[in-house]
């Protein structure tokens, strides 16, 4: 008995250890990333470990190309997860809410852009705008990013407001309000986290978005797209800069939201 | 026939209006933006949806507030699915016209449709290894994210405590710093002077891993190894959720039932733990393995011309040779293949774990 038990406490440190080499793994890149903004490269290339400095944090937006990319990046994720947001959230809400003929295929149909090759999605996007005779810019990357954005979103919130109590609103109807007025006072506050969470992260990936854009964009000039463009003739550090510092912006948010979903959760359970 | 009868004798099918105008729209929203109509036609076809949308007003307003609630859910769903028929479907449309149509010169950059099976023989034939390198690849990677993601998934969900959440929180955020800045920072690790190889080299494996096929002249970057090293990094996220998910599900006293009635702790772990993540691995593995096999940044920023993947080709022949017929032929070969697992897959494990 001792042997086996042995044994086990054995097979658990292995899988520990084959766990903690995972979160390593994860964080390895990271580690570069953020060590690599401190560097004070020779040549054009960001590559090599050449000397501590604290240059490039002094001088985040010293590449006006970059920054510039960066803001075109984030004005495009701003329009285009608030549009998604609210297309896709009606969607989670009409097949959470109600039970109607259809929904089985409209499951499927909101899953097949989540399951398509992205460079699929962008070449097939950019044929249609090409045959329309539709110019690339602003427009046509926030109509790409607004058709991904809403599958994610509305699986998203599906999945958040699973199991919400709907009786309650028919209890304030009850009472006598109106059915917009307990949407609006009752269902809306409770189901929001979850839309906010998911407007967060399809935020993330509307500012990430790389394959898409790059079929969509034209001569828009995004921040990844910078970032690829760069990549063939120079990696300055402040690319590592920036991105450590969005990385410091996006856990930022991810921490404040949790706390205030807790707090939040909290306050609901004490009342 | 009395007006009002029919329009009452519609109204008391509600489900069918709402569903009918949606496929309507769906429809109309397809044949305007693929360019099945042109011209007068597309005017009619505009005209026929908003009167659709009128009829279905006028519905809803004559009904009762049974009939509004059963019309609801298609009201709902109408933007998002206009935007998606629009935008998702119709270019798919236009896809499969333009990997049929055909190029007068190199230089027609309006190709007409014409029945170019040729394009499908070309995607086929030339681009064959491209193709075979994009499944292999995309097939190795999905096999290492289930070898690193269910350890780490399995101590976070039955390990993790009051701390699971906070592990998950590690395991994603990583994956808030820009994917290309990920990829190239992958580049520094592996370079020749950098600091893996030169661990490598301290510890005499160089000829082992040479053997092993994973270096390729002392060098580690610029190696099918290292595309599949960065495939399997950038989509692990995919693969540990998904698994995560479905270990919490499991209540940990099937175990402990397994363990009293004499199981071994391997035999608890394989007949008990294993099954019931199966449909998290499942679902990882697809979501794993479509965007690996359409990646082509990996391949660009972590290969060599030897291992362009079949999304290097599709971008290449695409944005810079512009010709569209091919790389469109590409990505139907693509999509054909990836909606045919995506299907089987629904089939039998429906649409949930996809999320």
């Amino acid at each position: 008995m001792t042997a086996f038990s042995r044994r086990q406490r054995f097979g658990q440190r292995v899988i520990n250890g084959i766990a903690g080499l995972g979160l390593f793994y994860i964080f390895l890149p990271i580690l570069v990333i953020v060590l690599f903004s401190f560097n004070a490269p020779k040549g054009k290339f960001n590559i090599k470990w050449q000397g501590f400095t604290l240059d490039n944090w002094a001088n985040p937006f010293a590449q006006e190309q970059l920054t510039s990319a960066l803001w075109v990046s984030l004005r495009i994720a701003l329009i285009s997860t608030f549009c998604a947001t609210i297309l896709g959230s009606l969607i989670a809400l009409a097949l959470s809410r109600y039970k109607f003929k259809g929904s089985g295929g409209i499951n499927l149909f909101l899953v097949l852009p989540l399951t398509s090759p992205e460079i699929v999605l962008g070449s097939s996007l950019a044929t249609l705008f090409i045959n329309r005779g539709v110019s690339f810019g602003y427009v046509t990357v926030i109509i790409a990013h607004i058709m991904f954005q809403i599958s994610f979103v509305a699986v998203t919130v599906r999945a958040r407001i699973r199991g919400f109590d709907w009786t309650l609103e028919q209890a304030a109807m009850d009472l006598g309000a109106t059915p917009s007025r307990a949407f609006w006072k009752i269902t809306f506050p409770l189901i929001l986290p979850g839309i906010l969470a998911a407007a967060l992260l399809s935020f993330a990936l509307s500012i990430d978005d790389f394959i898409i854009t790059f079929f969509n964009a034209g001569s828009l000039v995004t921040f990844p797209l910078q970032i690829f463009g760069a990549s063939r003739v120079a990696i300055p550090p402040q690319i590592n800069v920036l991105a450590t510092m969005l990385l410091i912006a996006s856990v930022s948010l991810m921490v404040a939201g949790t706390v205030l979903g807790n707090r939040r959760q909290r306050k609901l359970a004490g009342n | 026939m009395n007006p009002t009868a029919g329009i009452a004798r519609v109204a008391a099918r509600p489900e069918r209006v709402g569903l009918g105008v949606m496929f309507a729209l769906a429809i109309g929203a397809v044949a305007l933006g693929a360019k099945w109509v042109s011209g007068p036609a597309s005017a009619v076809v505009a005209v026929f949806m908003l009167v659709a949308v009128i009829g279905l007003i006028w519905v809803a307003l004559v009904g009762g507030l049974e009939t509004r609630r059963t019309l609801a859910p298609y009201g709902l769903l109408k933007p998002g699915i206009l935007w998606l028929s629009l935008f998702f479907l119709a270019p798919l449309w236009s896809m499969v016209v333009m990997s049929l149509s055909s190029k007068e010169s190199r230089f027609d950059f309006f190709p007409s449709f014409s029945w170019e099976w040729d394009n499908y023989r070309i995607a086929l034939t030339d681009f064959r290894p491209q193709f075979l390198r994009s499944f292999g690849y995309a097939g190795v990677a999905t096999l290492l994210t289930i070898l690193i993601g269910f350890p780490l998934a399995y101590v976070i969900a039955f390990r993790g405590g009051k701390y699971r959440n906070i592990l998950l929180g590690l395991v994603v955020i990583p994956f808030f710093t820009s994917y290309l800045i990920r990829t190239l920072a992958w580049g520094n690790i592996l370079a020749d002077e950098g600091p893996v190889v030169s661990i490598i080299d301290n510890l005499g494996l160089t000829g082992v891993l040479e053997s092993l096929n994973i270096m390729d002249n002392g060098k580690l970057l610029n190696t099918p190894a290292a595309v599949i090293g960065g495939l399997t990094y950038n989509f692990l996220p995919f693969m540990v959720l998904p698994i995560y998910v479905s270990l919490e599900k499991i209540d940990a006293r099937l175990v402990d039932a397994a363990m009293d009635l004499y199981s071994s702790a391997t035999a608890a772990f394989r007949k008990i733990v294993v099954p019931l993540a199966l449909p998290g691995i499942f679902a990882g593995s697809l979501l794993v393995f479509i965007p690996a096999a359409g990646d082509f940044v990996n391949a660009q920023f972590l290969g060599n011309p030897q291992t362009t993947m079949i999304g290097n080709s599709i971008q290449d022949q695409f944005l810079r040779q512009l010709n569209y017929p091919v790389a469109s032929a590409m990505s139907f070969v693509l999509m054909f293949i990836i909606t045919i697992a995506v299907l089987i897959y629904t089939k039998f494990m429906g649409t949930e774990d996809l999320a």
